[in-house]
Parts: structure tokens; C-alpha cells; sequence
């Protein structure tokens, strides 16, 4: 099969014991049979999905009558009536429109449309659409035991209907899906999502009591009845960025809230990886994250997108990741008897326990997408690129590339490298599919800078120039999380006065504290991830430990200045943003104001400094973000005193 | 309709000790290794049909033909694997009793009588929890038991006892009836002081009966369905009807906080109770009056209601009395489903108009109680039998699977009963209730009688079982039912029990703010190593979930040893420290040293 990843250890590598737990199912090809066999009889063949315990699906109409007659949106309704002065006829009829515009209206008809639609797009659009098909085993027996919830990974539109696809595919019961109400824009297309499982909910509805409990009920009775697999988005949003979003946790509570409650015997979650091999967004996103306002979602705008269907975008790997059970982790960690004293229906904050344990439960989740994303050799060669931006020889790139795939397959990456191809065969082929953003020219390889007609202002050739190096992080980005934290213990060695181990882990946590905003860091995991660092510095060799201290070895100079460029482009962007704070930034700076202002602040000092400072990352109001974010939580002087020493 | 259906049901009792004198061999009329009466019990005769042996219950001798099926089908046993108990008690097995010579020397001299046989000192050394009548059967090594009987015959002899048990530091354990089923009777390994069985059984006349305040003075060894034949030659009752009441006692209720099927009416044993008389160490406990209710401080009764022999022996006790109901009568409702069957007990209780009793059977009871019809004797009543299923599963569409039944118990003068059936009826057909009968109500409540009879027929053909309770508000019935449900399958799968197991429940009392669950479970274990040890995990696993899914530790069972573990969490620390300081008030030596509860 085309797409089976290999994980066998590279060449030169020494080979290591492999995680049992990190046996990773092999993939099928869902399109090849899309391209053998007809796509309308696809659409129209038979679809008897098995439910939850056998329950009879529910009709969209009955589903909102169960919401509206709940104690629990009754109780909400009666306190809102009291505290506003209005009857509570009026508030239930407030209710009713607030779940009107925002329930799902799953029609098989529409999906059969989608499936047939889609099956005509991913074959122009993709080479393969590979799915691990015992994951999907494993979904179809938890959806008959347990109410489930997917939780992919989001870095594309497509995801949602590819899912849905896929388990329409698979005779798996369809999902019903939360989106953001940005969708509605898009009226005609809107509807149609909403048909195919989509259910709409307000981007911030903060204080909005009603609201909050017709949207709450609405998820939990799903939930509770089982009547149709539950899907949301973690990270809340598409991440622009590619790497994993700190996750949100509103959702997340709601569908937990039902067990903890007793109302179910179990939830299981599912996280799913979605890896995509080219992007459909991907410049948008870069000239997004550099402050082109994003375009509104409107149906005209998706008809203009059409032009994308003439290219390439490679191949799709969706894994369904081992179910995770809600039980099980919240064995030990959760007194679900402290529900007991309290009325169900009546909303509740959740207690501190709950909460952690949600916030903890959100972040492993994020963490199993990471660890099952399928990553491409390209995102090996983006991330030697973004480390020699003036570019660099063919062979170099090749030697090196082969270098970092032995890396990468000792960390456990997911890594799909076709089998049996020569090295220079994968190398030119991955160049040729992301040749907008490479190329090779005598034979040097260099990122492609888009070059507008006319006389060009510094500033604009920065920004042209910022464009090709974000989209080209997105790539290197996807396998951060693989190297993140070796990389951090290779900046903390490179960074700490002594190489004593105490104050090398000093340095680490000082780094983990401030890149929690950037990367997927459990919290409270800081020990246990540096330990895992120096595991696997020491297990390729890079660094020993005797006694007390962390050294680098003879051979593991490679490595280590590898790693310490891969956070180079973090280092000096969360510098520039505290040189920003220090030096520019006036008292009483809105959130609003500061965005457009460290940039410009961003840009000239990038204007000035050309060729030795090669952050043009710190454009990306993604990190200018998360950097404001970490050096709130810390001291500012510091921080800036470390920084200034990195 | 007759008199309800114990007294149907056991003819002879076993008030036969009066009449004895010497040793007080209730092991020749009881089973030393099973439930009750040794002539009555379940077998598979030679054609593999069920048969119930002996005369003492009205099901006597009657051929069972749908049990051996539903047996099989259900555990996934069979008829053909035997796994036959020890035949007789092996006295090696037995630890030799260690006296304490002084306190033997003391109480022969109060002529007080007592034995330290073998046979009397196991009897006494357990109650009917699995793993005790387990290791019975398979004559398993004894690791303590009592090293003496005594029996009281009054109140004065209890004095006597304890003052001499606390003068030598002898360890008194108080035995009523051996019904308990919460190791309350096991005795501690590590005492190392001469344990004492304190046998009640003597002590069980009825002392005066007040007819102008319908109070009887009964002595707390009487046993429950000697103490109603009593009354009801006198034109009383007390309606207190646990589902062990023809072999517990009244102390014994007492000590539990028992509660009775017809609590409805009656109330619980703490409704019942005037006055209570205990011998502690400290001296004897008793109220100045019989006053029916009182503002003096907390109510010391509530001390000794629940407190399992840790602080004392119950030893009379003033008791409510009602005369006989002029009219009783039984009925049934089937239910599409359980959900139904729980919305109209909740209804039901909410309009307080519960019959004596009203339980509701789980679909997998339901099957239970159908394996129990006895041979139809005409084919009329076959056919009849056949037109009521088809009414039901056919006609009105109810799933055989699916539906559940409550069975009722009217009781009351006549009229009174008939609007009272009328008013049940009509909410019952508001949930989709149909009426389904008398016999099928009766059935239900003598499974109850006969249950732990056909545990030990599955104990001879590798399956054990046992059953376990709680009370939970109303909102959470439903929900603790199957979470309860789906754990104990859950536990078993992980533990290697091969057949799955049979998990069924009822609601078994309402209450204004809640009901009472009753589970039954029981699985095949063949192939399990230690079946006791995996049946022990998995029934601790139940109880965390019904814990954590708002049920509380036990609704009448009490805590004994089996669920001591769970009382901090159950009461608070603090209300732990409460009890803990009464018990060191009223017995400092630890004299009543069970060591139950706390």
C-alpha cells in the first residue's frame, strides 16, 4: 500500500527499543476505490449505521422538544425570567429561537449530496485519503457501548466534512458537529452544513445565561441518548499555524459533565489526527497571521476557491486514535460522589477538581493528535530550510534530510517515507509538490519569495519575504512537538551558567513556563518532560550524564545546534516582543492597540537588522500572542534579564 | 385473599427451644452450611426438572419445568457439573476453643447455660454472606470462631453475662437469628481475649400486650415470624416483615435498623420501637417513660438502632402492635419497560398512596420469577397463560425483554383496599401500566422468601450469588440501576468470569424523597480460581459505584465488617468521632468486640 509509514530506524541510527504502546495501526486508501467504482451508487448504496445500544435515531424535531421540556433548561429559564422582570413564556420562546438557529437538521439525502460532491473534489484535489481502518474498528464498537466524542485535530475547513465522510464511508453513525456561527454567513452552504450534521454555536455568548443553557442541554442530550456521535474541535479554531492550539475547554466540560453526574456509565473520547500533506490554506494563513484580515466566509468566496481544485495537494492521513475513557482517567481523580448533595439540573460551576481534571484531560487529548499525526519528509526538509534561509546545496539538503529522518524515527515520530524509494527520489519529489515554496535553481535549494510587479518598498519585500517563511514554519511546525522537548533541554544546556544538571533543568523550566503558550505542555508535567528530554538526548547519544551534570557528547554536536536553531526563530520573536515592551510600549496599552503595534515595532527593527536577525516569525501575531501572554504570567525584568542571556 | 404469604408458607417454625433445656441444637432443624430449613430445599431431579423438597412451603414438592432451562440459559451452566458441598462439618477444621477458666468457673455458678461444642460454636460464627456459606461448603479451616455459647433466658441473665464478661475481659458477640449479611458475626482474627457467643434465642416471649396504647413488650430474641403467630392469636400484628423475618430476630432488627416489606403502613423498625432495653458494661440503658414522642436531647434509641453488638445487647423492646388487617390482597402491573415501571412508583409516591407494598421487577427478575411457575396442572390454565402473554407482547406491543412487573400487597378493610387498588391502578395505566394479576404479584414477593434457597442450588452447580442494597433519591434511581449494572458486568469481564453474569434489580421501597434498590448478582465460575475473591472485588467495585452515583452505603443491611471501609466517607470523620466516643463512653474494655462498623 502506497501510504503505509515506515518506522523502521534509519541508516547510521542505532537502533532502539520502541514503545509497544506507540504500535501504530497501518492505513488504507479510501479514494482507490472511489477512482474503480461509481461515485453515484456510492452515494445512494445502502447506509444503516449501528447506534448506541441499538437506540432508535432521533428526529431533529424530537431532539428539541427533549431540550425544551428539560428540568435543567426550565430551571435556567425560570431564574432568567425572575432576574429580568420578563414571563417566563417569553424567555422559553427565546430559547426556542436561540436552539432553532443553532440545532442540526442531519438529513441523509444532503449527505448522500456531500458524498457524492466530495468524492468528485478529493480525487482532483488529493492523491490519496488514507484512514487506519482498526481505528475505525475500534470507533464502530465504542459508538455501540459508549456515547462518543470526536475530537480532531483542526487545520482546515475540510476537516469536518472529511470526517463525516469518512464515516459515511464506513457505515459509521455521522457525527454532529459544532461549528462557529461564522458558517452562517454563508447562508446557502450554511444550511447544507447544517443538513449534514452541523449544529451552530456563537463565537462568545460570555454572560449569556439562556444561551449557554440551551446549548449545554442540547450537547447532553445527544450525549446522554446516544443518538449520534458528538465532534468538536479542541483547539476551538483552525490552527493557522499548524501547530496544536492550547485547547478549549467549554465544550469539553459540557459532554464530561453527563458522567461525572452518573447520567452515563462512560464517554470515550476520540481523538483524531487529521494530516494533511499540502495545506489548502496555507497561504492564507501566513498572510492572515501578518495581518491581511482574514476573508469573511461567504459562498462567492468558496466558488473563487474553485481555482484550487486545479492543484496538488498531496495525500490526507486521518488516524482514529485508541478511544480514551472518561472513567478510566478520572479514576482516582475525581470524587464523582461530590455531585451528590447538589440537584443535577441546577447549572453548577464545575469544582476545582473537575476542573483540572478537564484541563488535564483537554491537554493529553491534544497531546495523542500530535502523537498520531502522519509527517511528511518535507516537513523534515522545511524545518533544515528555516534553519538556512540563504538556502543550501541539493546534497546537503539530501545528506541532511536523511540525517533528521533517523532523528525523527528515534523520537517516535509518525514519519511516512515511502518504502523502497531512493533518498534523492523523495527529496525531488516533495520539492515538486511545495515547489511554491522552494525551489531549485544551481543546484541550491531556496524558499520561493513572491515577487510583485512594480518598485517594491523594503517593507513590502519583508512581508513578501515573512509570507514564504510562515508558510514554510507551518511545516516544520508539525514536527515541533516531536523535538520540543529535547530541543528545550538543548537551549537550556546551550543557555545555563554551568552544565549542573540542577541549573540546566532551571533553564528548562524557565523555557517550558514560557513556551506553554506556543506548545501542547501538560500542566504540571515540567518534570516528567525534562526527564523524557534527557531520556532521549542520552538514547541517541547526544548527551551523557554523569553524576550531577548534563554534557554534550563528541558525536552529539549535530544535534544539539540543530535543536538549538529549530527554537531560534521562538527565541529571538519572544525578544523582540519584550524589546517592544521595554523599550516602545506607552502605559495603559489596549489589547487591540498592541497587535498592530509590536509589528510595526517588529518591522523596522527587522528593516534594520536584515541578515543577522532572521526572526521574521515575531510578524505572526500567532507568537506576538503568545508571547504577550507568557511574559504577562511571569516578571517582565526578569524574564528580560534570561532572555537577554539566550 | 388470605393471610399474606409467610404463613402460608412455613408451617412449622422453629420455636422448638422452650420445650429444650439442655444444649439448644438449632443446627438439627437448619442447614449448618445453607439457608434455613434442612428438609427444604431446590434440587434437579433425576429428569433434570427443579423440585423444592420438604412441606413447609407452599411451592412444596411441586416440579418446577422452566428453571433448569432458565438456569442454563442464564449462567451458562449445567445441570451435568456438579460442585456438591462438604457433607458434614469436620471438627479438625474447627480451632479448639481457648476458655477463660475463671469466667466458665463464674457462670456455671449463675447456672446460666452454654456449650463449647464444635457444631454450636461454628453455627454461630457466621452469617449468610457468600464467602462464609462458601467456605462452609467447602470445609474450609475456621480462623476464629466463638470458643462459647451461652444462652440467656431473660433480661437478668444478659445482666449477669456482661457483668462477668467485663469482670474477666471476655469478648461477647450477641447472636439473634445468623441472618446477617454483612459479616456483623464474623469474629475479629486478631481478638485474642475468650470470645462469647451471646445466643438470644431463649429469650423470646411476648411479656404483656397493651391494648389501650396497641403496645406489646416483647423480649428481642423472639424470632420475627413467631413473634406475628403470637400477636395474631391475640388478634394482633406488628406488620413488620423483613425478608428474613422467619429466621431473624427482633434484636436483631434493632441492631440493624431493619426494614420491613410493609413498612408503608407500619413504618421501619425506628417507627416501631416504644422503648428499647440494653445491657451495656456501663449498666443498663432505658427511657422513664413510653411517652410516643419526645424533645430530650438527641434520642438515645437512635444509638442503639444501627449500632450492630458494639455497645450492648438489646433485650426487650416496646413495640407497636395494629390488629390484623380484616382484608389483604396482592396484584401486579406490567410495565413496557423499567423506565415506565419507576416514573409510577415515583408518581405513586408522590401522591403517598403506596399500598403496604409496591415493588417493581426488573426484566431480568421478571424472567427469574416466570422460571419459578410451578407445572400447569390443566390445559385451560395453559391456555389462558397463553392468551395473557399474547394480550401483552402482541397486542399491546410490549417487548418480552423489555417489560418489567410491580407486584403490590393491599392490606385494610375491604372497601378501603378496593378504592385503594382502583386509585393504584389509574396512575399505573397513566405510564402504560397493564394489570396483570394476583398470582403474578404473589410470585413476586415468594421469590423473595425462596431466593436464598436456589443461591445454594446454584452454589451445588458452580454459580454463586449474592444480593446487595441501597437507598437513592428518585432522580437517580435509573441511573444508579444501570451504572450499577454495566460496572458489575464490566468487572467481571475484566476479571476472567467467562459466562456473563445476571444483574437484575428492583425498586423495592418509595419513599417521599426516594427509593429503595435491591440487586441481585450472580455468576458462573467455572474456570475462576478463586471465585469468592473475584465475587468480593467485583461486589466492592458495585458499591463504589452505587456510592459515587449518589446511593447511600446500605438502606438496611447494615455496615458490619463487610462495608466498615466506607463509613468515614458515608458520615464524615467527625460523625465517625461521634460514634467512636459513645462507644468509648458505654464500653471502654471493648467488651461487645465484633468490632463492626467503626
Amino acid at each position: 500500500k502506497a501510504c503505509t509509514p515506515n518506522y523502521s530506524p534509519g541508516r547510521g541510527w542505532p537502533c532502539f527499543n520502541t514503545d509497544p504502546m506507540l504500535k501504530r495501526d497501518g492505513f488504507e486508501d479510501i479514494l482507490e476505490e472511489r477512482r474503480n467504482s461509481s461515485d453515484l451508487k456510492y452515494a445512494l448504496r445502502c447506509y444503516a449505521p449501528v447506534l448506541y445500544k441499538g437506540v432508535t435515531p432521533c428526529k431533529a424535531n424530537m431532539l428539541k422538544n427533549i431540550v425544551l421540556q428539560s428540568d435543567q433548561l426550565h430551571y435556567v429559564i425560570n431564574q432568567v425570567s425572575q432576574e429580568s422582570g420578563e414571563a417566563p413564556d417569553i424567555i422559553q420562546e427565546e430559547a426556542s429561537v436561540i436552539l432553532e438557529e443553532m440545532a442540526h437538521r442531519l438529513q441523509i439525502s444532503t449527505v448522500r449530496f456531500f458524498a457524492f460532491a466530495l468524492s468528485k473534489a478529493f480525487k482532483t484535489l488529493f492523491q490519496h485519503v488514507c484512514v487506519n481502518e482498526e481505528g475505525i474498528q475500534r470507533l464502530q464498537q465504542a459508538i455501540q457501548e459508549h456515547p462518543v466524542v470526536l475530537l480532531p485535530s483542526h487545520r482546515s475547513y475540510m476537516d469536518f466534512l472529511l470526517m463525516s465522510y469518512i464515516l459515511y464511508t464506513y457505515d459509521l453513525a455521522l457525527p454532529v458537529i459544532a461549528a462557529g456561527m461564522d458558517f452562517m454567513g454563508m447562508k446557502f452552504v450554511g444550511e447544507m452544513l447544517r443538513m449534514s450534521g452541523a449544529f451552530f454555536i456563537r463565537r462568545s455568548f460570555g454572560g449569556d445565561k439562556l444561551y449557554w443553557a440551551v446549548f449545554s442541554e442540547y450537547v447532553k442530550t445527544m450525549l446522554r441518548n446516544g443518538f449520534a456521535p458528538i465532534e468538536f474541535f479542541l483547539e476551538g479554531t483552525r490552527s493557522r499555524t499548524c501547530k496544536s492550539l492550547t485547547p478549549k475547554l467549554g465544550l469539553l466540560n459540557i459532554v464530561i459533565e453527563p458522567f461525572f453526574k452518573g447520567e452515563v456509565f462512560d464517554v470515550n473520547l476520540v481523538p483524531v489526527s487529521i494530516s494533511y500533506e499540502r495545506i489548502l490554506e496555507e497561504s492564507l494563513y501566513a498572510r492572515e497571521l501578518l495581518g491581511v484580515p482574514k476573508p469573511k466566509e461567504s459562498t462567492s468566496g468558496l466558488l473563487k476557491a474553485r481555482r484550487i481544485l486545479s492543484e496538488d495537494y498531496g495525500s490526507i492521513h486521518v488516524y482514529f486514535g485508541q478511544p480514551v475513557s472518561v472513567r478510566s482517567l478520572a479514576q482516582g481523580k475525581v470524587n464523582r460522589s461530590t455531585y451528590n448533595l447538589f440537584p443535577r439540573h441546577i447549572p453548577r460551576k464545575p469544582m476545582e477538581e473537575t476542573q483540572s481534571f478537564v484541563n488535564d484531560t483537554a491537554y493529553r487529548i491534544v497531546r495523542l493528535q500530535e502523537d498520531n499525526m502522519v509527517l511528511k519528509p518535507w516537513v523534515l526538509m522545511a524545518s533544515l530550510l528555516l534553519q538556512n534561509l540563504e538556502g543550501l546545496e541539493l546534497s546537503v539538503l539530501t545528506e541532511q534530510t536523511v540525517w533528521l529522518r533517523g532523528l525523527a524515527l528515534s523520537y517516535a515520530a509518525f514519519l511516512d517515507w515511502p518504502d523502497h524509494a531512493p533518498t534523492a527520489k523523495v527529496v525531488s519529489s516533495s520539492l515538486a509538490l511545495h515547489r511554491g515554496l522552494a525551489c531549485v535553481s544551481g543546484g541550491r535549494v531556496s524558499l520561493v519569495v513572491g515577487e510583485p510587479l512594480g518598485p517594491v518598498t523594503p517593507e513590502e519585500a519583508l512581508f513578501n519575504r515573512a509570507v514564504s517563511v510562515l508558510s514554510c514554519a507551518s511545516y516544520r511546525n508539525q514536527v515541533l512537538h516531536v523535538f520540543l522537548r529535547p530541543a528545550m533541554l538543548a537551549v537550556a544546556m546551550h543557555t545555563a551558567a554551568s552544565s549542573k544538571k540542577n541549573e540546566v533543568y532551571n533553564c528548562f523550566s524557565f523555557l517550558w513556563d514560557m513556551f506553554s503558550n506556543d506548545f501542547i505542555l501538560c500542566p504540571g508535567d515540567i518534570v516528567q518532560d525534562f526527564e523524557e528530554a534527557c531520556y532521549l538526548l542520552v538514547k541517541t547519544g547526544a548527551v551523557q550524564m554523569p553524576q550531577q551534570d548534563i554534557v554534550m557528547t563528541d558525536i552529539g554536536q549535530p544535534t544539539l545546534s540543530f535543536f538549538n536553531g529549530l527554537l531560534e526563530p521562538f527565541l529571538q520573536g519572544y525578544q523582540v516582543v519584550c524589546r517592544y515592551l521595554c523599550e516602545e510600549a506607552s502605559e495603559g496599552l489596549t489589547e487591540k492597540q498592541y497587535i498592530p503595534a509590536v509589528r510595526s515595532f517588529a518591522y523596522s527593527v527587522l528593516c534594520v537588522f536584515t541578515g543577522n536577525l532572521r526572526c521574521y516569525e515575531v510578524l505572526s501575531s500567532d507568537m506576538q500572542k503568545n508571547a504577550l501572554a507568557a511574559l504577562l504570567r511571569g516578571k517582565l525584568p526578569t524574564q528580560k534579564a534570561l532572555l537577554a542571556r539566550l | 385473599m388470605g393471610r399474606s404469604s409467610v404463613r402460608v408458607l412455613a408451617a412449622a417454625t422453629i420455636t422448638m427451644t422452650l420445650t429444650s433445656t439442655v444444649c439448644f441444637p438449632r443446627q438439627e432443624i437448619m442447614k449448618w452450611n445453607g439457608w434455613g430449613y434442612s428438609d427444604s430445599k431446590f434440587l434437579f431431579n433425576k429428569k433434570g426438572q427443579a423440585e423444592f423438597t420438604g412441606k413447609r412451603y407452599s411451592i412444596l414438592g411441586m416440579v418446577l419445568p422452566s428453571l433448569q432451562d432458565w438456569f442454563e440459559n442464564t449462567f451458562g451452566a449445567s445441570v451435568n457439573h456438579k460442585s456438591p458441598a462438604t457433607p458434614a462439618l469436620n471438627a479438625s477444621a474447627v480451632p479448639p476453643a481457648s476458655l477463660n477458666e475463671a469466667f466458665v468457673e463464674d457462670l456455671k455458678a449463675t447456672g446460666i447455660p452454654f456449650s463449647h461444642e464444635a457444631e454450636d460454636r461454628v453455627f454461630r460464627a457466621h452469617g449468610h454472606c457468600l464467602h462464609e456459606i462458601f467456605a462452609l461448603r467447602e470445609g474450609k479451616k475456621f480462623e476464629r470462631v466463638p470458643d462459647m455459647v451461652v444462652w440467656p433466658n431473660c433480661h437478668n441473665d444478659v445482666v449477669k453475662i456482661v457483668e462477668l464478661a467485663c469482670k474477666h475481659n471476655v469478648c461477647l458477640i450477641p447472636y439473634g437469628g445468623g441472618t446477617s449479611v454483612t459479616s456483623a458475626l464474623e469474629c475479629p482474627p486478631e481478638e485474642t481475649r475468650c470470645i462469647v457467643s451471646l445466643d438470644t434465642s431463649q429469650m423470646n416471649r411476648i411479656l404483656w400486650i397493651d391494648e389501650k396504647n396497641l403496645v406489646a413488650h416483647v423480649e428481642a430474641g423472639i424470632i420475627g415470624q413467631d413473634l406475628e403467630r403470637l400477636l395474631n392469636e391475640s388478634g394482633y400484628c406488628t406488620g413488620h416483615e423483613p425478608d428474613s423475618m422467619e429466621f431473624s430476630s427482633l434484636g436483631g432488627w434493632v441492631a440493624t435498623r431493619a426494614s420491613g416489606m410493609k413498612k408503608n403502613v407500619y413504618g421501619n423498625i425506628e417507627d416501631l420501637v416504644i422503648h428499647i432495653k440494653v445491657v451495656t458494661p456501663r449498666g443498663v440503658i432505658e427511657k422513664s417513660c413510653q411517652g410516643p414522642r419526645m424533645s430530650t436531647g438527641p434520642d438515645i434509641h437512635h444509638f442503639i438502632l444501627g449500632s450492630e453488638g458494639t455497645l450492648g445487647v438489646v433485650t426487650e423492646v416496646t413495640m407497636k402492635i395494629r390488629p390484623i388487617p380484616e382484608y389483604q390482597k396482592y396484584g401486579s402491573v406490567v410495565f413496557p419497560n423499567f423506565e415506565a415501571g419507576v416514573a409510577c412508583l415515583r408518581e405513586v409516591a408522590k401522591q403517598r398512596c403506596a399500598p403496604a407494598s409496591i415493588r417493581l421487577m426488573d426484566n431480568e427478575q421478571f424472567q427469574f420469577g416466570h422460571a419459578l411457575k410451578p407445572q400447569v396442572s390443566s390445559i385451560f390454565t395453559n391456555f389462558v397463560e397463553g392468551l395473557k402473554k399474547f394480550y401483552i407482547t402482541k397486542f399491546k406491543g410490549f417487548d418480552p425483554h423489555q417489560l418489567v412487573v410491580a407486584t403490590l400487597l393491599f392490606e385494610g378493610d375491604r372497601e378501603r383496599v378496593l378504592q385503594h387498588e382502583k386509585q393504584v391502578y389509574d396512575i399505573a395505566a397513566t405510564f402504560g401500566g397493564l394489570a396483570a394479576g394476583e398470582d403474578n404479584g404473589q410470585r413476586g414477593y415468594i421469590l423473595t422468601f425462596v431466593i436464598a434457597y436456589l443461591r445454594d442450588l446454584g452454589m451445588d452447580y458452580y454459580v454463586v450469588a449474592e444480593s446487595f442494597e441501597t437507598s437513592v433519591p428518585w432522580d437517580r434511581v435509573l441511573d444508579l440501576c444501570r451504572n450499577v449494572k454495566e460496572r458489575i458486568n464490566r468487572e467481571c469481564k475484566e476479571r476472567g468470569v467467562q459466562f456473563q453474569p445476571l444483574t437484575s434489580c428492583r425498586v423495592t421501597q418509595t419513599y417521599d424523597a426516594g427509593a429503595c434498590v435491591y440487586f441481585y448478582f450472580a455468576f458462573n465460575y467455572r474456570g475462576l480460581a478463586d471465585p469468592v475473591h473475584t465475587y468480593e472485588r467485583v461486589e466492592h467495585a458495585a458499591r463504589e459505584e452505587i456510592l459515587a452515583n449518589g446511593g447511600s452505603l446500605s438502606h438496611h443491611h447494615g455496615v458490619g465488617k463487610l462495608r466498615k471501609e466506607w463509613m468515614k466517607e458515608s458520615i464524615s470523620s467527625l460523625g465517625v468521632g461521634m460514634l467512636q466516643s459513645v462507644k468509648d463512653y458505654v464500653d471502654p474494655d471493648n467488651i461487645f468486640g465484633n468490632r463492626n462498623l467503626l
